[in-house]
């Protein structure tokens, strides 16, 4: 389907579909097997300035948007969902920073991160906040020119790979969520450290870690907006930033299905190529449709992002929600058009199910995501 | 530091099909690309104007078309192209083709060392490069596989050989020609696809070449090529079954004349 | 030019799929030849039934073809031994020689090489070119580049040849621009026009896709590189006795502008690729580095080299100088045996003209068994170890 990409778009899309075949794919089973994090692949991206396309000319970016960001994750995802995500998490750990960084902190940041020479990370999650993001524990005290932060944060992408982390803490735990903070924290801080990597059922390639900080002193200069602001630029966040998960959700499933359709031309039982029986042709065709409506809703959200609407946390939530349902329905058909091969880690589709699992957790789950899209279809009828 | 690469666009091998029925090449959908040794020559000038300063001219010669494979190498971080382009060219053998491209090195003045991939993945013939150096009357190194060390005046390099590889130190100006093992070749940047859409290639016909008409194309071709045809395509034979001893016992007794 | 006489063109468009350029369409019933993809090869010009293309050269340069007599044979040495491609091309010289009523000759440059003439006169050279000189003890492309024109000039052969190895195409390229000869790379077949005394060199081109003859009519020398192993070494005659004809020349002509600091012999094989009669090759089927120590032991028990696809080298599980296809080498032995190999074509392009091909691969549908002259379906865990253990007892190795 054409979507319209503006010129520099579709130059974006060819680059980091050349990418993800050329150099991504040939590597996908290997990060997957080791769980290592995919620095020399980092390394291309950041040459290809892929690292850059969502970020403003001013800082050393190519002046695109969320859409642009979208595409990148896309395309590498359809590669593997795992190694995209060092370009995706590092987006999501800039956002706070260019939605609500100061001038000097973007001037101090995102030249680094458009070249691709550092790469960020977003923490929020802990052990006891989940989906209830309310209930974190994490703290940090005013001390001088300093804040100084206690607390461990949890399950977070690109740790310890990532030199620059956006930080959620309470300056103020009487207020509740009024009372959270966003902080820019850098690799290397004192009193910062991260704990073991974890172990995943998908997009092993990426590094998922703990974040621990005991008496880290951040200067007051990295506080993000001001005191009291963290849930607002958390919130406002994801509402950038889950379209990338949903665009992450359809690389995932548009890889799953290409190697679905290919292989239902070539196995051959009973005779005849599998694509020749309905019961085949009719999932590959319910599976096109579903990741062609997923793309056209993720791209009709980022657009949206990008007009600078006022609110985009429905159409955010719903682009996220449908994309990942849809990324595990046709990811667990391609396992099944490849029948017992497809269940073989030999071959690759079995890793885009469990790549796909994710996305329908993190970011908030599949239900958080309907909480957000009810809780603002009512507050929109109420207006009426 | 000027270096020019010398480039030759190619028809992607890898479309390459043979028509099963008439036995002729298949040529719809085969796509022109920068032949495969011209990337790392490509990627190896623009490494050494990353660590020396200068510029990268890439230069071809070829059809109106192969401005894309010049597109290509600045969006690989060349900075000028020069397309040498006429009917008159048409039917050079490599003796020609090397004139031309010396007629055109000579015109745009000085340069340090020029590089070529070591042959073309079409013709084959590895003769374009030193046909080069030879008309320029410059030395030539082939088969480069590393530069160990080079300055303004002098370039070390390693040239690989069939039982493993000399050390020589040339003279600059002078002409490489390169295998793959010199260097991994990068992807084009985004900026660079930017730079390669606006960039303006520089054109020049047999006239703006001033060179000897008698000396290009057909008429500065010593060789002619009077027969072209499709080997007969090699048959896969016999498919050995059982398991792995008997398969082994088998094919020795089938390849015992052979092994002696 | 190129021409189509419309009015005897037919429209029958056997020139359009004669032309390996894509040059040629029809317009109207009529063939229509586009300019700026057509390479005046003349492929259409001897398929057209109907003689309605003509290809006509300009102005010919009238050179004086008279004079030039004698097959030379370019001889490589390496430390002072004869490299076998010389004598294969002393055997297919002897024929074209015979061919042309003229006589074979070997040309050797090197430092201390006086045991050489023997080895040329038994394998039948006729007269023997030797230039002995310190500075010509290694290849170096100045001084044998000037020694081989000097001679050349002197003594006008008809024809050259000379090994398509990494010597034979950086030298002769630069001899055949310094002489205004015609040369033809990497020949897999060479014959005579007797008639027009023409040297009829045939080769592949687009990967081995297409082959092409070549001439070269109004220049001489004909100059020619030869692939290695596809021509029969010439037999051993011990009686035979050449005359033999020592030049030397004056310093300036041993000048090199570049300097030879060393030669690096890389021992981890004891046999290279090109010279090899029997190549084993490992890919991806390996699955890592360690199991190329399965495939060098196999390549041991035969005598073989190692050769590697791509995708073996691109993993970094074994050197480059191993790669077999169209980025690597092209190796034409007697026997190939690919193990765990797909058979992509940018590895047929490297082996495809071996004698034997054997395939050893777990997919019966792999692109390699289409060219295998011996296939076999399996694991080359289970396959390599028995054929090592069984040609092991064969050969009593």
């Amino acid at each position: 389907m054409d979507y319209l990409l503006t010129e520099q778009q579709v130059m974006i899309r060819d680059l980091a579909r050349k990418i993800a075949d050329e150099k991504i794919k040939p590597v996908a089973a290997h990060y997957d097997e080791t769980e290592e994090f995919a620095w020399p692949i980092m390394k291309i991206l950041a040459e290809s300035d892929l690292f850059g396309v969502y970020i403003p000319e001013k800082y050393g970016g190519l002046g695109g948007g969320i859409l642009d960001m979208c595409i990148v994750t896309e395309e590498l995802s359809r590669a593997c969902g795992g190694i995209a995500l060092g370009f995706a998490g590092t987006g999501l750990g800039a956002i706070p920073i260019l939605l609500y960084g100061s001038e000097e902190q973007k001037g101090r940041f995102l030249p680094d991160i458009a070249k691709g020479k550092r790469l960020a990370a977003f923490c929020i999650t802990e052990a006891g906040a989940g989906s209830d993001a309310g209930s974190i524990k994490m703290n940090a005290v005013k001390d001088g020119d300093h804040y100084v932060l206690n607390g461990t944060k949890q399950w977070i992408t690109n740790a310890g790979e990532a030199e620059i982390y956006t930080v959620i803490a309470m300056t103020d735990k009487t207020k509740g969520t009024r009372g959270a903070s966003a902080f820019i924290v850098e690799k290397g801080t004192k009193g910062m450290d991260f704990g073991k990597k974890e172990k995943k059922l998908g997009i092993r390639a990426s590094a998922t870690r703990e974040v621990i900080f005991t008496d880290c002193r951040v200067p007051a200069a990295n506080l993000i907006s001001k005191e009291g602001m963290g849930f607002i630029v958390a919130l406002k966040t994801f509402d950038n930033s889950r379209p990338g998960v949903a665009a992450q959700a359809v690389g995932i499933a548009q890889g799953a299905l290409d190697h679905a359709a290919q292989y239902a031309r070539t196995r051959v039982q009973f005779g005849q190529p599998i694509s020749g029986f309905q019961a085949i042709g009719h999932m590959l065709a319910d599976m096109g449709t579903q990741v062609e409506a997923a793309r056209a809703l993720v791209y009709a959200a980022a657009r949206m992002v990008d007009s600078g609407a006022k609110s985009v946390a429905k159409e955010s939530a719903m682009a996220k929600l449908f994309a990942s349902e849809v990324a595990m329905k046709v990811t667990t058909d391609a396992v099944q058009i490849f029948g017992g091969y497809g269940y073989m880690r030999d071959y690759p589709v079995e890793k885009y199910m469990r790549d796909a699992k994710i996305t329908q957790i993190y970011e908030g789950t599949s239900q958080v995501q309907r909480n957000v899209i009810a809780a603002n279809m009512i507050k929109e009828s109420l207006k009426k | 530091m000027h270096i020019i690469v010398c480039i030759k666009q190619v028809p992607n091998t890898t479309d390459v099909r043979i028509d099963p029925v008439t036995n002729t090449l298949i040529r719809d959908g085969v796509e022109s690309v920068i032949n495969p040794f011209d990337a790392y020559a490509i990627e190896e000038a623009v490494r050494l104007k990353e660590r020396l300063g200068g510029k990268v001219t890439v230069i071809t010669m070829g059809p109106p078309q192969a401005e894309n494979a010049l597109k290509e190498a600045i969006s690989l971080g060349c900075d000028e192209a020069l397309l040498v382009s006429d009917r008159k060219f048409a039917g050079s053998d490599t003796w020609a083709t090397s004139y031309t491209l010396c007629a055109a090195i000579k015109k745009i003045g000085a340069f340090d060392i020029i590089i070529c991939g070591k042959q073309a993945s079409d013709g084959d013939t590895a003769q374009v490069g030193p046909g080069i150096s030879t008309h320029l009357n410059i030395p030539q190194v082939t088969y480069v596989k590393k530069i160990e060390d080079i300055s303004a005046t002098a370039a070390k390099v390693e040239r690989m050989t069939e039982e493993g590889y000399d050390i020589i130190e040339t003279p600059l100006p002078c002409l490489l020609t390169v295998v793959k093992e010199i260097n991994t070749p990068r992807l084009p940047s985004l900026r660079g696809l930017m730079k390669a859409k606006s960039a303006k290639v520089l054109k020049w016909n047999a006239q703006d070449l001033g060179a000897d008409p008698r000396s290009l194309g057909l008429d500065g071709s010593p060789t002619r090529v009077i027969r072209i045809f499709t080997p007969a395509p090699r048959k896969g034979g016999e498919i050995l079954k059982g398991d792995a001893a008997d398969i082994s016992k088998e094919l020795v007794e089938l390849l015992k004349d052979v092994v002696v | 030019m190129i021409t189509i006489f419309l009015d005897k063109c037919t429209g029958c468009t056997l020139c359009v799929k004669s032309c390996p350029f894509g040059a040629i369409r029809m317009a109207e019933k009529k063939a229509v030849i586009d300019m700026t993809i057509c390479t005046l090869c003349g492929a259409c010009v001897e398929t057209c039934k109907f003689a309605a293309i003509e290809l006509k050269k300009g102005t010919d340069r009238g050179n004086d073809l008279s004079g030039y007599k004698d097959v030379w044979v370019f001889c490589e040495q390496k430390k002072g031994a004869v490299q076998s491609i010389s004598f294969e091309l002393l055997g297919e010289g002897k024929k074209l020689a015979e061919k042309l009523g003229v006589k074979l000759c070997a040309v050797i440059l090197g430092s201390a090489i006086e045991p050489a003439v023997e080895k040329l006169s038994e394998r039948g050279a006729d007269k023997i070119y030797i230039v002995d000189h310190l500075t010509l003890k290694f290849y170096q492309d100045d001084p044998y580049t000037e020694v081989l024109v000097k001679l050349a000039q002197e003594y006008k052969p008809e024809v050259i040849l000379c090994g398509a190895t990494t010597i034979g195409r950086s030298l002769v390229s630069r001899v055949a621009v310094r002489i205004g000869a015609g040369l033809t790379a990497d020949c897999t077949g060479l014959d005579i026009d007797k008639g027009e005394r023409l040297l009829l060199q045939t080769r592949p081109a687009f990967g081995g896709n297409i082959m092409a003859t070549i001439i070269t009519p109004n220049h001489r020398p004909q100059m020619a590189t030869v692939r290695h192993k596809v021509m029969k070494e010439a037999c051993i005659n011990k009686a035979h006795k050449a005359e033999v004809i020592r030049k030397s020349y004056p310093e300036d002509v041993m000048k090199s502008r570049t300097r030879l600091i060393d030669v690096i012999e890389e021992i981890e094989e004891t046999m290279n690729l090109a010279e090899a009669d029997i190549v084993v090759s490992g890919g991806r089927g390996l699955g890592g580095p360690e199991n190329f120590a399965m495939i060098r032991e196999f390549a041991k028990v035969l005598n073989a080299a190692v050769g590697a696809s791509r995708a073996a080298v691109d993993s970094d599980w074994i050197p480059y100088s191993h790669q077999v296809g169209q980025t690597g080498k092209t190796v034409c032995p007697k026997l190939y045996i690919a193990c765990g190999i797909s058979g992509q074509i940018q590895h047929l392009i490297g082996m495809q003209s071996a004698k034997i091909i054997v395939a050893i691969n777990k997919d019966p549908d792999a692109p390699i068994f289409k060219v295998a002259t011996y296939g076999i379906v399996g694991d080359v865990f289970d396959i390599v170890p028995a054929l090592t253990r069984e040609f092991k007892r064969a050969l009593k190795r």
